[in-house]
This record gives structure tokens, C-alpha cells and sequence, in this order.
């Protein structure tokens, strides 16, 4: 870019006013492409609006650091929203405390699946170890699995792309694989979501139903409790495993 | 709004703030979701501002992750050099994940559920 133009969009870029704009603007066209497909989960919101922004970054040769100056108002709502979900947390409580005891085993048993079989199946492909480090606490929310590959020896910055990645695949892949295995029921259906696509797939579950979205809640918050206690202290051995 | 959100985030600061202090494995948020948890167990649940608020905040819970995956432009020389062992474990392993929790989940539902039945 050359001209008046360039010079109005580096002005713009020093502010934080453009990448907050950007960002707003591009998930709302995203959002409307997702409705007008009838909310068909492979239009995910997330995933058309990072592929536009990052095409507007790269064509405008923009720095994330740049566009983060704005965007970070967005990132930091963040914190406000996860204490939120104590709300619809305890709406649905009653079923909660009666279900216990199954939650309880189907988190141990699919954390473990989730972290265990992205680093055997990067072993196998021939991830380097920083790499199976990013990956193993992909499937809990941003901060904790930032800070678990951090203690791992994974980059936390790769880890947060990962993360990402993984909520948009889960509120893509969900649906086709519930039909597949006859999970009918919402809570169970949510529950999955939120433990092994944390955020993304509880904002996915919450457009199912409320029920759905507070056991996503509740499965996004066991899991990374979960992750952050067992994952530092399991890894090391399992990868000693795969690379004997 | 004002007074919702303020509370919000108060419990996120002293989630924060016990996080730190208890040297915690998990970040401040959570922690604050678990004692607003509590209040809302003390005080027999949300006021109306408090529930509008939180389910303005939730309805768009998809776009707060935005700016964290666009920073996929930092990483994007890795994600090229390793994008099939990338590719496979993020898709493998996140489906293996949604489907053996769900399985498990059911299967112990179901099971709990009998005894119930049979007792």
C-alpha cells in the first residue's frame, strides 16, 4: 500500500481504535455468514472471523502486536465472562449434584484421552518435543493451558493458537459424531464439548440449550482444574514412552 | 449492567488475588467462577441484573476468543514446517476426547440409573 491511504491506516494502527473496530466488525460478518447458514457448525464464527482478520493483517502487513493494542479489550472480557458462567453453573445444580459421581469418571477418563492421544498422535507424525509440550493441555481454556505448557517446556503463545484451534474443531466435529454414537442427551452432550473444546465449545453448547451450555461450563472448569494438577506430573514419563 | 459487571469483576479480582496468594494451579478466573459459585449456593441464586448481565456476556462468548486465535500470525512459519503432525493430533485428538468423555458419561448415567431402578 502507497499513497494517502497508507498514511491514514498507519495513523490508525498507532491507535488502539482500529484493532478493536476490526475485530468487532469482522466477528459480526462472520456471525451473520454462521446465521445465514442456519448456524451449520462447520461456519464457525470464530474461525471465519480470525481468517479474515488475518488476512487484513497480512495484506495491510500489520503486526499482531499492533492489532493486540486494540483487540485486547475484547481478550479481556475474557475474565468477566468465565465468572459469569457460575450463573447458568448453578441453574441447573440439581441435576449436577445427582450426577456426581459419573462426571467425575467421564472427566478423568476424557482429559486424559484428549491430552494423551494428541501427543501420541504427534509423536507418531513427528512433532518436535516443543511442539507435543504445546500441544498436550490444548483442550482446557487460554490461561491454564498456557501456564501447564509453560511448566511442560512448550512456547504458551503456540499452546493459545492450539487451544483456539481445537475449540473451533469441537463445535465443528461435535454434532456429526453425537449423531454417529446416539448421545442424545444434552447434559451429555455439553459436558463432552466443554471438557475436551473448553470456551468455544461451551459458546457452541449454549446455542443447543442452557442445559447444554452450563454442564460445557462446568466441564471446561473440572477439566482445567484437572489439567493443571495431573498433566505436569504424567507427561514427562509418557513421552519417554513414545520415544524409546 | 453497571452493578453486575462490577461484581463480576470482583469476584474475578479476588479470584486473582486468592490464585496468587494460595499459589494456585488455576488462573484467577476460574477461581472467581468458583466463589461466585458459592455466593450464588449462599444466596439461593442470581438476582435478575445479575442473570441478564452474565447471559449478555455468555450470548458472545465466541468472540472474545478472536483476538487469542488470530495470534495464530505469530506461529505461522511453525504451523507450515509442522502442519501435518499439527493437523492430525488437534483433529484426532479433539474428536477422541468429545467422544470417549460422552461415552463414558453415558454408560455411567445409564448404569446409575438402573440402580436406581433396581433398589
Amino acid at each position: 500500500m502507497k499513497g494517502p491511504i497508507a498514511d491514514i491506516w498507519v495513523y490508525l494502527a498507532a491507535t488502539p481504535l482500529l484493532g478493536l473496530t476490526l475485530t468487532l466488525v469482522c466477528y459480526q460478518i462472520a456471525f451473520e455468514i454462521h446465521r445465514r447458514l442456519g448456524m451449520h457448525p462447520a461456519a464457525n464464527p470464530v474461525l471465519l472471523a480470525v481468517a479474515m482478520l488475518v488476512a487484513i493483517l497480512l495484506a495491510t502487513d500489520t503486526p499482531y502486536p499492533v492489532y493486540f493494542d486494540g483487540a485486547q479489550f475484547v481478550h479481556f472480557l475474557l475474565g468477566p465472562a468465565t465468572v459469569a458462567l457460575a450463573i447458568p453453573l448453578y441453574a441447573q445444580f440439581g441435576r449436577l449434584k445427582k450426577l456426581a459421581l459419573p462426571l467425575l469418571v467421564a472427566l478423568v477418563a476424557g482429559s486424559l484421552a484428549a491430552a494423551l492421544s494428541a501427543v501420541a498422535l504427534g509423536a507418531l507424525f513427528g512433532a518436535s518435543h516443543e511442539l507435543l509440550m504445546s500441544l498436550a493441555p490444548k483442550s482446557v481454556t487460554t490461561p491454564i493451558a498456557m501456564g501447564v505448557a509453560e511448566k511442560l517446556g512448550g512456547l504458551p503463545s503456540l499452546t493459545a493458537v492450539l487451544v483456539i484451534a481445537t475449540g473451533i474443531l469441537g463445535a465443528i466435529g461435535a454434532h456429526g459424531l453425537y449423531r454417529a454414537l446416539h448421545i442424545e442427551d444434552h447434559a451429555v452432550r455439553g459436558f463432552a464439548i466443554g471438557l475436551a473444546s473448553h470456551g468455544i465449545g461451551t459458546a457452541r453448547a449454549f446455542q443447543v440449550s442452557e442445559q447444554a451450555g452450563a454442564f460445557a461450563a462446568l466441564a471446561m472448569g473440572l477439566n482445567g482444574l484437572f489439567t493443571a494438577a495431573a498433566l505436569p506430573a504424567l507427561l514427562p514419563w509418557l513421552e519417554s514412552l513414545f520415544r524409546s | 449492567m453497571l452493578k453486575a459487571l462490577t461484581l463480576l469483576l470482583l469476584f474475578q479480582l479476588a479470584g486473582e488475588v486468592a490464585s496468587r496468594l494460595l499459589g494456585l494451579p488455576v488462573p484467577g478466573p476460574v477461581v472467581g467462577m468458583a466463589l461466585m459459585f458459592l455466593l450464588l449456593l449462599a444466596r439461593g441464586g442470581p438476582g435478575s441484573e445479575l442473570r441478564d448481565t452474565s447471559n449478555t456476556l455468555l450470548s458472545h462468548l465466541s468472540l472474545l476468543f478472536v483476538p487469542a486465535g488470530t495470534g495464530v500470525l505469530l506461529h505461522i512459519h511453525r504451523v507450515a514446517e509442522e502442519w501435518l503432525a499439527l493437523s492430525v493430533a488437534l483433529v484426532g485428538s479433539t474428536l477422541i476426547g468429545i467422544a470417549v468423555t460422552a461415552m463414558v458419561l453415558n454408560a455411567m448415567i445409564r448404569r446409575s440409573r438402573r440402580n436406581e431402578a433396581g433398589s
